[in-house]
């Protein structure tokens, strides 16, 4: 069990050392069309060939890993946050509070923010460095995907404050933040992990997807998103297994996060 | 047997009393009307409101283009626009969609049945899989289990929709199945993680250690602990599954009010999304509402 | 034993015999629409599915036949012009009947010219119609005749009837009754649509057997491409009318009898500057997009070949200029696509006083060049070819951003809010006509994209164009018109104001199982004959 964290930690570290030292390690740049070679297969040249405008799709990996590896996390924790800091007011406050807070989290879970995304690309200037597109897009996303967490992390606190250990903490005067440190924050971490390692995944897809809306990676800069667009059309796939590489390291990712994450909850 | 740690106490709630279902079903009410207001003020807001498709048209002269510009609902402030709209819902009439060209209310009412059996397929997909691999793992307690639940789950999160929509082709297995993957992973991962924070409470080990069933153990002690959070789970994932069902349905083109908000999406169809986001708000509400009271009951049934 | 080899061999026969039969007639065809129809009104058909729906249900006096190209008579035997273009007569066909049995008359035709030039429709079809104000006359004239006056000269007149699927005047059905080869059946909204054999359908084959052969359509609404691919691979659905290159290989790879390349097709894809006057952009940005050396120098630093080749997998060939080659008579063969040649292009850019300082291109006044291509979202072939352009332009020290929109964002910019740079997108042609450009090349038009509505032309070339433009529309003579065309064709190649990349090709994928299918360049590409076409005994035994 524990050699299985212990790869998992080594593996995220290993990864992020590579994205790290893409500009050493990446054969090419990853904007450059090799424009005798499009949808090449894997050699020397090309580790895992190149994509349908002959980009390295090697290289590309790398830099992508970069921004993905860095970014999604960053948006999972400050939904992760948010999440906790709703949730936790609202389930602690109780009565009023609480039913205000939770019409308001309903209201925002059903509100179509797509229109907000549109209006925020709207109000950016066309001529955005995609450095600075793809911040605002995952800061968004981890402004906005906050809502459904709250609602457990709510019930959660609600049942915690009502709790006799609280109750018991209290009365032996222990208070605010010491209160939130040893007691709270403690018990509210499964649902936060949950939060965390749910949103990291869906978020590096959201900012594919959200390259629709001029919001997202903008090309040339690649993305996880964006390299796994390319396994959108079976025929792409069919026959060029290679292709698959991006999404085994995706998934490799977040399992070792997950690893990571979850490592005393088991009672063994 | 030992004490449970938790008790749950209940002041007073008013759910029970008479005037508590009266009461929030004038909350929801409010909470719709004001959903639909801001849904109709983040749709104006954008950009490309009030432009058509049909613009670029080059057959269509200069005059018809004009008219075309003219014929939208253009109301620039917001407030009347919004009355306005109120008061025609209160005469019974949604209004009509500008896109599809037909009364809204014929148009929701044609799909809504479509995504409510996707939705409720795919929750019961969801919950009996998501939740049965939780609890599998929590009372066996076999790390390997937990290893590979949460590789799978790691699998189905990270492929993109499209894809899992392709596979679904493929393997010609019916389109609404989807909302069940996409919910799953979600299910899982809480109810895993709030299962077990709980069997490792120092009751529930207790409990264990006297040598109680695994089966006694979950039903007496485990569950009983999460089940508020587990409830509030419940209910999210019902906004979960209707808000995943907007690009599950325009992918695999079912028919429903999924496919229809994607299209009003992509045509400013303002008529349509204020209703669509009032539908969304009310399922979301009823169903949070729901489980909310359920673990209010369920609470003072314990205490 | 025997008995028992007799009666099999009896019943495959039997079984032959009865699939022969079904090869002529019966059986469903299958394909896909992208889209919901908008409408069933054929009068407002604009978009792809509603089109799809009139043609294969709608009955037009005339039609162009999609291969040959020619006008051929529908539910009017003849047609004469007179009165110098702005009359025209048909005589109809006798004893004919919508698909609800009302009878059709010269009324009808009446009533559907008077519902199509009602202004308050706002018809596409029927504003092809209008060059002039003034009213559109129909006479009902004896002996099934029927006469109607335009109040100018249409050039390509009797052309435009092909769009005009008549209605009944009488019919309880309204727009559901119909003089084509189909009805419409059953219409599940968002999903699908089953149009029905007419049986009161006016053609029959040679043999005097009543045509369509096929029974019915069923027409599946399908958005997913990929989907649509799968489906045509296991042999649920029995053509794709217009394929994508990369599907297109697929199909060749699995199997090269059911890939049709028709070659290059009237569409084209194009990008342009932002040339409007009071738009938001800063002042010497406007400077650029306005001078024609910068606009030359960006398409001469642009390799279309390379364009075709890779984004469109060599199903493609380079554009030369607003008419494409497949439209042969009014293509003006002198032109030449643009060669890709960056020297030039510094060349052309240095005579505005554009230099090259440590690579990056700045203008006379030290501002480095950078600027953005909208283009819409979700077409893989424009952002491909946005991306393909973006490294060409760094090649001679040009920043180009690539920035994909939602359409109604990105029509918001180009018609209403003008904040935009360069826009990059494709021209769908359906028409050989010049006349349907009208609306693209006048100066005064909504739909002149560079710089839509001038009160007068800002620059001399788009006065000269109006002029050659009005004076092709004002004549009947072919020659003439062809000549003005021209010349307007040479100054679009010259200045620029659209940067024709490349003209697609038709690719369409159709199954063996459908018969007499001649995919060509024309939409509908593969169904343009559906009347003639039919399905072998497997697929119509299966139905």
């Amino acid at each position: 069990m524990k050699w299985v964290r212990t790869t998992a930690i080594v593996f995220l570290l290993g990864i992020s050392a590579a994205c790290l030292l893409a500009n050493l390690i990446a054969p090419a740049s990853y904007a450059h069309q090799f424009r005798e070679e499009p949808d090449a297969s894997p050699s020397r040249q090309h580790l895992l060939g190149t994509d349908d405008l002959g980009r390295d799709r090697f290289s590309r990996l790398l830099y992508g890993t970069r921004v993905s590896l860095l970014l999604a996390p960053a948006a999972a924790l400050l939904s992760s946050g948010l999440a906790a800091f709703v949730g936790g007011i609202a389930g602690f406050a109780g009565g009023r509070v609480e039913r205000f807070v939770m019409a308001g989290t309903d209201l925002f879970l059903s509100l179509p923010w797509l229109f907000l995304l549109i209006t925020v690309r709207a109000l950016l200037p066309l001529n955005v460095s995609p450095i600075v597109s793809v911040l605002i897009t995952f800061a968004m996303l981890g402004c906005l995907g906050w809502a459904g967490a709250a609602r457990i992390i709510c019930a959660d606190a609600r049942a915690l404050s009502q709790s006799d250990f609280i109750l018991l903490a209290r009365a032996s005067g222990s208070t605010g933040f010491r209160l939130l440190r040893r007691h709270l924050v403690p018990n509210l971490k499964p649902v936060l992990y949950a939060q965390f390692w749910i949103s990291v995944p869906v978020f590096i897809l959201t900012e594919a997807n959200l390259g629709i809306l001029g919001l997202g990676v903008a090309e040339p800069l690649p993305s996880w998103g964006s390299l796994l667009r390319e396994l959108e059309g079976f025929s792409s796939v069919s026959g060029q297994t290679w292709q698959l590489v991006p999404l085994i390291l995706f998934i490799l990712v977040v399992s070792s996060f997950h690893l990571v994450l979850t490592k005393e909850e088991l009672p063994v | 047997m030992a004490q449970p740690t938790i008790i749950w106490k209940l002041p007073a709630e008013d759910i029970y009393t008479r005037s508590a279902l009266p009461k929030l079903a004038a909350k929801i009410l409010v909470t719709v009307l004001i959903g639909g207001f801001l849904g109709a003020t983040l749709v104006r807001l954008a950009p490309g409101f009030g432009v058509d498709e049909e613009e670029l048209d080059a057959r269509l002269s200069d005059r018809s283009i004009q008219a075309l510009r003219e014929t939208r609902d253009n109301e620039p402030n917001l407030f009347v626009f919004y009355f306005r709209y109120l008061n025609r819902l209160v005469h019974g009439d949604l209004g009509t969609s500008r896109t599809l060209q037909r009364p809204v209310l014929q148009l929701v009412a044609e799909r809504l049945p479509e995504t409510l059996k996707s939705v409720a397929l795919g929750l019961a997909l969801g919950w009996s899989t998501g939740f049965l691999l939780a609890v599998a793992i929590v009372m066996s307690r076999a790390w390997l289990l937990d290893l590979l639940g949460g590789l799978l789950v790691g699998v189905l999160l990270c492929l993109p929709a499209a894809v899992l929509a392709l596979l679904f082709v493929l393997a010609q297995a019916p389109a609404r199945l989807l909302l069940g993957l996409v919910v799953f992973p979600k299910i899982f991962r809480y109810s895993r993680n709030l299962l077990a924070r709980s069997s490792a409470l120092p009751h529930v080990l207790t409990a264990r250690a006297k040598g109680l069933g695994n089966v006694r153990v979950l039903v007496w002690h485990v569950l009983p602990t999460a089940a508020p959070q587990l409830l509030a789970l419940l209910g999210v994932t019902v906004s979960v599954a209707f808000t995943a069902a907007i690009p599950m349905e325009a992918l695999c083109d079912i028919p429903g009010i999924g496919q229809l908000a994607w299209k009003a999406a992509l045509g400013r169809d303002v008529a349509l999304l204020v209703n669509l986001t009032m539908v969304v708000t009310l399922v979301t509400l009823i169903a949070n509402s729901a489980s909310d009271m359920m673990g209010k009951t369920f609470r003072a049934s314990e205490a | 034993m025997k008995k028992a080899l007799a009666t099999f061999v009896l019943l495959t026969l039997i079984a032959l015999g009865s699939n022969r039969l079904l090869a002529q007639s019966g059986g469903e065809l299958h394909f896909c629409l992208r889209s919901e129809p908008k409408t069933l009104n054929p009068l407002l058909a604009a978009d792809d599915a509603s089109e799809t729906i009139r043609y294969l249900t709608g009955g037009v006096l005339v039609r162009v036949n999609r291969l040959t190209q020619e006008l051929e008579p529908e539910l009017a035997t003849s047609w004469k012009l007179t009165n110098g273009g702005k009359t025209i007569t048909f005589q109809l066909r006798d004893g004919l009947r919508f698909s609800d049995g009302t009878p059709f008359s010269a009324d009808d035709v009446a009533y559907t010219m008077q519902q199509l030039m009602d202004p308050a429709l706002h018809s596409p079809t029927g504003d092809a119609f209008r060059s002039s104000d003034g009213k559109v006359e129909t006479e009902v004239l004896p002996k099934n005749h029927v006469r109607i006056t335009f109040p100018a000269p249409i050039a390509g007149l009797d052309r435009l009837f092909d769009q005009v699927a008549i209605m009944s005047a009488k019919s309880p059905q309204k727009e559901l009754a119909v003089l084509g080869p189909y009805f419409v059946g059953e219409n599940k909204a968002g999903s699908y649509l089953i149009l029905k054999r007419n049986p009161n359908y006016w053609e029959k084959d040679p043999a005097g057997r009543p045509l369509p052969y096929i029974e019915s359509v069923r027409l599946d609404i399908q958005q997913n491409r990929d989907i649509e691919m799968l489906r045509l691979t296991r042999g649920e659905i029995h053509f794709i009318n217009s394929l994508d290159a990369e599907y297109f290989d697929k199909v060749v790879a699995q199997d090269p009898a059911m890939a049709h390349d028709a070659g290059a097709s009237l569409d084209s894809e194009e990008m342009w500057f932002n040339q409007v006057a009071s738009s938001p952009l800063p002042s010497y940005k406007k400077a650029w997009f306005t001078s024609t050396n910068f606009r030359r120098a960006i398409s001469e630093s642009i390799n279309r070949e390379d364009l075709a080749r890779i984004v469109f997998r060599g199903h493609a060939r380079p554009a030369v200029g607003p008419v494409s080659p497949a439209n042969k008579f009014w293509f003006n063969a002198k032109l030449q696509a643009h060669p890709f040649d960056q020297k030039s292009a510094l060349q052309r850019l240095s005579q505005d006083g554009f230099h090259l300082q440590d690579g990056v291109l700045k203008d006379r006044d030290g501002h480095a060049v950078e600027f953005s291509v909208i283009t819409n979202a979700g077409n893989k072939y424009r952002e491909r070819m946005a991306t393909m352009i973006q490294q060409d332009l760094s090649g001679i020290g040009i920043k180009l951003n690539v920035v994909t929109l939602d359409f109604p964002s990105l029509i918001e910019r180009i018609t209403h809010s003008f904040d935009y740079e360069g826009c990059l997108l494709g021209l769908v042609n359906d028409e050989l006509d010049p006349n349907a450009q009208m609306t693209v090349w006048l100066s005064s038009a909504d739909s002149h994209q560079w710089n839509p509505s001038q009160k007068t032309p800002a620059t001399a070339w788009e006065t000269e164009i109006d002029k050659l433009m009005r004076a092709q529309a004002s004549t009947l003579d072919p020659k003439k018109r062809k000549a003005d065309f021209d010349k307007v064709q040479e100054i679009a190649w010259q200045q620029e104001p659209f940067i024709y990349l490349v003209n697609k090709n038709a690719l369409s994928a159709v199954s063996p199982a459908v018969h007499n299918a001649h995919p060509v360049v024309l939409r509908p590409q593969v169904y343009w004959n559906i009347d003639q076409l039919s399905l072998t005994s497997e697929v119509a035994r299966n139905r």
